[in-house]
């Protein structure tokens, strides 16, 4: 394969003020990051500690093989919504003795780990990415559960984790779940539907109502441990597997029980030797531009990024601001699809029988967004823009193969479908600090919206502009989970080989079915 | 002519006697030990006979089997080595009488050495300076008390068939004399079959010296030169050196003269070596060792020549191929013995398969080594792993040269007195020539010599760092991601170790993955930067000072080699052994069934583990054990009840708990 050659002049005032905007940027979701990171403050955090409790990333940390990776996922979801920055879960792919799996943790110095509707988007979206990669789902529980005064937002979705649990179960996937402290009510369906269950000593307390409840309900009064300990549910009720001394204990029981599945994983695995790139993964820094109305070329990005800088381009002098091809990432194969400017027909046809050769030959997509839109304009409405528009959209959504969707600059419009944006169930979908997303740029945006208010609202029209600004940024989108996390861009090419690897977890197919093509 | 050699030993000797007659093309024969199976000297020579047997008893000190063993594999010539039957007079008869060649002294010469009393006589008959000795024989300890009063105090108490210090005994006054005497008569006659003892004047941090000679047949007697021995632990020689240093040119003669003198007296043959003490310009006999000796090579060194190879011609029938002007020494020789042990821990020998044994590349140094990597240091004979010797034009070179090629040598799986040569060779006391045979009693610390705090973090930070790396993902999961790698880092990866000294030494590398950054170690902030990681060691900046670091493991147990220092850390397990909390299991019977034994009574101490009853279940016998150290407070059922699973059966107040 032909390495591509890289055209960035690292000595520009353009480059330098790039990565300067972008190393702000960066500051920006750092300093978001430690906010999660912090959990539910010191207070919490000393209190936590002062019970002989492990934080909730050391948890992760200690359940995960020393040596191997933690992709953490969601790490800012919440994030200007007024929840906790993080949702008071830490979830993620990492291995376990030797398997990928997916970890979902309560972070119980948040709010006592009770869940807001935050945590329960990201729960679900945790579980979404056990089903679709064939990744076992390890939790570790010590939750309050509902945030009471929240119910509303949380009780009727909040139903879905148990029957996600179950429904895992049933594809294959297994499920343990380790309780450190609370897990009670509706919680108490987390062990309850999980095919393994690990409970704390003296720690784990499992019950439908607890003491007042039963006070209330039939007049008994009960002992929490009677009622729900990790000792009667060891010894009574059936409800432990496995009764761990403490939370060590529990985590080493729960790396055996991922160690005996003999897990093997479904997909091809990588095939291509895995060089790393010929250019520095630090100039990534300042491959994109810093004001997103600016061009650049995405090649920039993708020979920072796959295997040895190889990258075979597909119909280069045909549709060109589609730059698509074939390459390696740590050895997995990929197709790319990757914006280079606006879509027009030919890109948008080039794109579609792209995908289809990639369903063939069983090759997972890699979508790398910087797209404006789709071309508009009377000539090109009537050159038939929609049908071929139509035709990337079928191809998207009807593709097999495994998305990957990494946001490199602006997503607007039908653009952010046509390049297998979230609501196209890409595998994973993550961001660089500089991105941005909305139904249309906020000037043009505001443009619209004064035009069609003919100019009488002058201050409305800034307002929303301001709105739309303020709601387009990465960090917003990340905070609704319409990723699965901000990433730093020096980090992207670790960060799609781990993807990669969850996705081969399970198998990886093409179709040649798609939707009636719009000719 | 020799043809075909058997030497009648084992590991560093035996590959030594094979190397020079490889040289002269002799074919060569090695006998071994059940233990000593793979052991490298076995696979040196052209072909082996298993002696079978594991002690030495059984083996190498079985006169009959060495012999058939020499029948077997068509040896006409027998070396003993040092050690084993080396000084066995009834041995080497025994080989001469099988038409073997003996090489080594007459049996008659190591028959008159071997009895330290007759040594003696004849020494002073040849006009040799003695220490003032005598014997102590029967029971009578007043006769034991009138014979010491003749020597003086101190004295010691010495095997009369022993050798190598075994049997030794210091006395300072009549008190401690009849149970010196009986403890060294049950020593000498476990060590040589031969309980007898007597006592000799004990002069206080003397000069041990030694004149190597050479006889043949013809006649022809030469001195090798001295050697100085003084540096010894427990009677064993540490450090060997050739020539002695601080000898007058007068006392030095006197010496060559009466180690001639003696030789001669004696009509001796072969290689042999008579020792000295020397106090200030006095020299007195101690005992003439009838074989090679170990220190042999610092003579060789100065000499230029391979004494086993004038063994070989001597005991042909050949002529000294050179008269005494001709042996002129060059420059100077220092030999260490490097011992599987721990000086740190009273010398205490360190069992175990060396995983790694690699000597550097320091130059002239000799190493004759008995081990190499996966040899196995078993207790059943001495653990020396190998003789190291240097050879420099001055004393104080050598000596430094020696001490860097032992830093050099990467050595895991035992411990080592590594630490402590490295300390004699560069203290002040060894570099200024004062050496005695209280060298370790006037510098004890060189026996603590240890790595310094600093070098102990670096290498705990390397190992790690190189732990880590191991750890990485294999198989279909390699290469996905740095090692540790975190997109939100946040929690140190900490590897907690035992230092060799017992000391609990966490270490905290950066989140994340990152190889460089702060570290922890035992809570202490350092700053480090990685240059190189990889399963084999690291090489990292801690401190400003820039390391390389080899790892070496077997299990949990990690030696750490530097350039300049060698640290052994033991990993703590990452996860807790609860199997044998209290309370992991319940005293409550497994399953309905009845009681049909119970040991115990209230009140009764048991060990965790131990039997408190039995119930039959289902056809089956089911032991009921203690869970830990306890008392038993209650025994709740009685032989012939019916029980309930999960009943209980028996209280125990366990540790620290009250009833």
């Amino acid at each position: 394969m032909t390495p591509l050659r890289s055209r960035l002049d690292l000595r520009s005032d353009a480059h330098r003020a790039n990565r300067a905007a972008m190393a702000a940027l960066l500051a920006d979701v750092v300093a978001a990051q430690d906010e999660a990171l912090a959990g539910g403050g010191e207070k919490y955090v000393a209190r936590h500690r002062e019970r002989g409790k492990l934080l909730v990333r050391e948890r992760v940390d200690l359940l995960v093989d020393p040596g191997a990776w933690f992709l953490e996922l969601s790490p800012l979801a919440g994030w200007g919504t007024g929840d906790p920055v993080g949702g008071g879960l830490v979830t993620g792919v990492g291995v376990v003795s030797g398997v990928e799996c997916m970890v979902i943790a309560n972070d119980p110095t948040v709010r006592g780990g009770s869940l807001t509707a935050t945590s329960v988007r990201k729960q679900l979206r945790a579980m979404e990415v056990s089903r679709v990669n064939r990744l076992p789902l390890v939790n570790l529980t010590e939750s309050g559960g509902a945030d009471l005064p929240k119910q509303a937002e949380i009780f009727v979705p909040g139903g879905a984790s148990f029957k996600n649990l179950t429904r895992l179960s049933a594809a294959g996937i297994p499920v343990t779940t380790l309780v450190f402290g609370n897990s009670t009510a509706g919680g108490a369906y987390m062990p309850g539907m999980s095919d393994y269950t690990v409970l704390q000593r003296n720690a784990a307390k499992v019950f439908l109502g607890g003491p007042p409840l039963v006070k209330m309900a039939i007049d008994e009064d009960a002992d929490e441990e009677e009622l729900g300990g990790a000792d009667m549910h060891a010894r009574t009720s059936g409800l432990a597997d496995y009764l761990a001394e403490d939370e060590s204990d529990a985590i080493r029981i729960g790396r055996e029980i991922v160690a005996h599945l003999g897990w093997r994983k479904a997909g091809p695995g990588p095939t291509a030797v895995p060089h790393e790139p010929r250019y520095d993964a630090d100039e990534l820094l300042g491959a994109a531009s810093a004001d997103i109305r600016v061009p650049f070329d995405v090649r920039e990005i993708l020979a920072r990024v796959v295997d040895g800088s190889e990258f075979e381009e597909f119909k280069p002098l045909y549709g060109t601001t589609l730059v698509c091809g074939w390459a390696s990432i740590a050895g997995f194969p990929i197709g790319v699809l990757a914006n280079n400017g606006i879509l027009f027909s030919e890109e948008s046809q080039k794109g579609a029988q792209f995908i289809q050769l990639c369903n063939r030959i069983g090759v997972p997509l890699l979508f790398v967004q910087n797209i404006t839109g789709f071309m508009v304009g009377t000539r090109y409405e009537q050159g038939g823009i929609i049908k071929d528009g139509a035709k990337l959209i079928n191809a998207v959504s009807n593709s097999a193969v495994p998305h990957l969707t990494l946001m490199v600059g602006a997503s607007y419009g039908a653009g952010n479908y046509g390049m297998s944006g979230r609501a196209y169930d890409p595998r994973f979908v993550f961001s660089w600090p500089n991105h941005r997303i909305a139904v249309m740029g906020p000037k043009q945006l505001a443009g619209v919206m004064d035009i069609v208010t003919r100019g009488r609202d002058p201050e409305g029209v800034a307002a929303l502009e301001a709105q739309v600004e303020e709601e387009s940024t990465a960090l917003f989108a990340t905070g609704q989970l319409w990723d699965d996390g901000i990433i730093d861009p020096r980090q992207t090419r670790t960060v799609l080989a781990v993807a990669l690897s969850a996705v081969h977890s399970a198998p990886v197919e093409g179709t040649s079915n798609f939707g009636v093509w719009r000719m | 002519m020799i043809r075909r050699v058997l030497v009648a030993n084992r590991g560093e000797v035996a590959r030594r006697v094979f190397r020079t007659c490889a040289e002269l093309g002799i074919s060569t024969v090695a006998v071994y030990s059940d233990p000593d199976r793979s052991s490298p000297y076995v696979a040196d020579a052209d072909v082996a006979v298993p002696l079978g047997g594991t002690s030495s008893a059984e083996s190498y000190l079985d006169v009959y089997k060495v012999l058939a063993a020499a029948a077997r594999a068509g040896a006409d010539a027998v070396h003993p080595g040092y050690g084993f039957l080396a000084e066995n007079a009834e041995f080497a008869q025994a080989c001469v009488d099988a038409g073997l060649v003996w090489i080594g002294p007459p049996p008659p010469a190591i028959r008159a050495m071997a009895r330290k009393v007759e040594a003696k006589d004849l020494a002073a008959a040849a006009g040799v300076p003695l220490l003032p000795s005598a014997t102590v024989a029967g029971d009578d300890e007043a006769a034991w008390v009138e014979a010491a009063a003749g020597v003086g105090y101190p004295l010691l108490v010495k095997a009369s068939s022993g050798g190598g210090g075994k049997g030794m005994r210091r006395v300072d006054d009549v008190a401690g004399l009849a149970d010196a005497v009986r403890a060294g008569r049950r020593e000498a006659a476990s060590s040589f079959g031969d309980p007898t003892v007597f006592i000799e004047r004990y002069l206080d941090s003397p000069h041990h010296v030694e004149v190597q000679v050479l006889a043949d047949r013809h006649g022809n007697v030469v001195h090798l030169c001295e050697r100085d021995c003084s540096v010894q632990r427990r009677h064993q020689k540490v450090v060997e050196e050739a020539p002695a240093p601080g000898l007058g040119d007068d006392l030095r003669r006197r010496l060559h003269d009466a180690a001639i003198a003696l030789t001669r007296a004696i009509a001796y043959e072969n290689a042999g070596t008579i020792e000295f003490l020397v106090a200030g310009d006095d020299l007195f006999f101690l005992e003439m060792n009838t074989r090679l000796q170990v220190e042999h090579p610092v003579t060789e060194a100065i000499l230029g020549l391979d004494i086993v190879r004038l063994q070989l011609l001597i005991a042909d029938g050949g002529r000294l191929p050179f008269s005494q002007e001709d042996v002129r020494s060059d420059g100077h020789a220092v030999e260490v013995r490097l011992y599987a042990e721990d000086p740190r821990r009273d010398f205490l020998p360190s069992v175990g398969t060396l995983v790694e044994f690699r000597p550097g590349a320091t130059p002239g140094i000799r190493w004759d080594t008995g081990v190499e990597r996966g040899s196995t240091v078993t207790p059943h004979y001495d653990p020396m792993l190998a003789k190291v010797i240097a050879h420099a034009p001055t004393r104080t070179e050598a000596a430094r040269r020696l001490a860097r090629a032992l830093r050099g040598l990467v050595v895991a799986g035992v411990d080592t007195n590594r630490d402590a040569l490295v300390a004699t060779l560069e203290s002040a006391a060894f570099l200024d020539g004062a050496v005695s045979t209280g060298f370790f009693d006037a510098n004890p610390a060189v026996l603590d010599a240890a790595p310094p705090p600093d070098v102990v973090r670096h290498a705990a930070v390397a190992a790690a760092l190189v732990l880590r790396h191991r750890d990485r993902p294999v198989g279909p999961l390699a290469g996905v991601a740095p090692v540790g790698w975190r997109n939100v880092p946040s929690v140190a990866a900490a590897r907690r170790f035992s230092s060799f000294d017992g000391t609990d030494l966490t270490v905290e590398l950066p989140p994340g993955g990152a190889a460089s950054g702060t570290v922890a170690v035992a809570g202490e902030p350092v700053g480090l930067s990685t240059d190189a990681v990889d399963d084999g060691g690291a090489t990292t900046v801690v401190d400003g000072l820039r390391r390389r670091f080899t790892v070496t493991s077997d299990g949990e147990t990690h030696w750490i080699a530097g350039d300049e220092w060698h640290v052994r850390l033991v990993e703590h397990p990452r996860f807790a052994d609860h199997s044998t909390d209290a309370g992991a299991a319940g005293l409550e019977a497994p399953l309905p069934g009845t009681i049909v034994a119970i040991e115990v009574e209230p009140g009764q101490e048991v060990r965790a583990g131990g039997l408190l009853l039995v119930v039959e279940a289902m056809k089956m016998e089911h032991r009921i054990v203690a869970d830990a150290d306890a008392r038993v407070t209650a025994v709740l059922v009685a032989v012939g009840d019916r029980v309930e699973a999960h009943q209980p059966l028996v209280t125990l107040a366990r540790d620290g708990e009250s009833p």
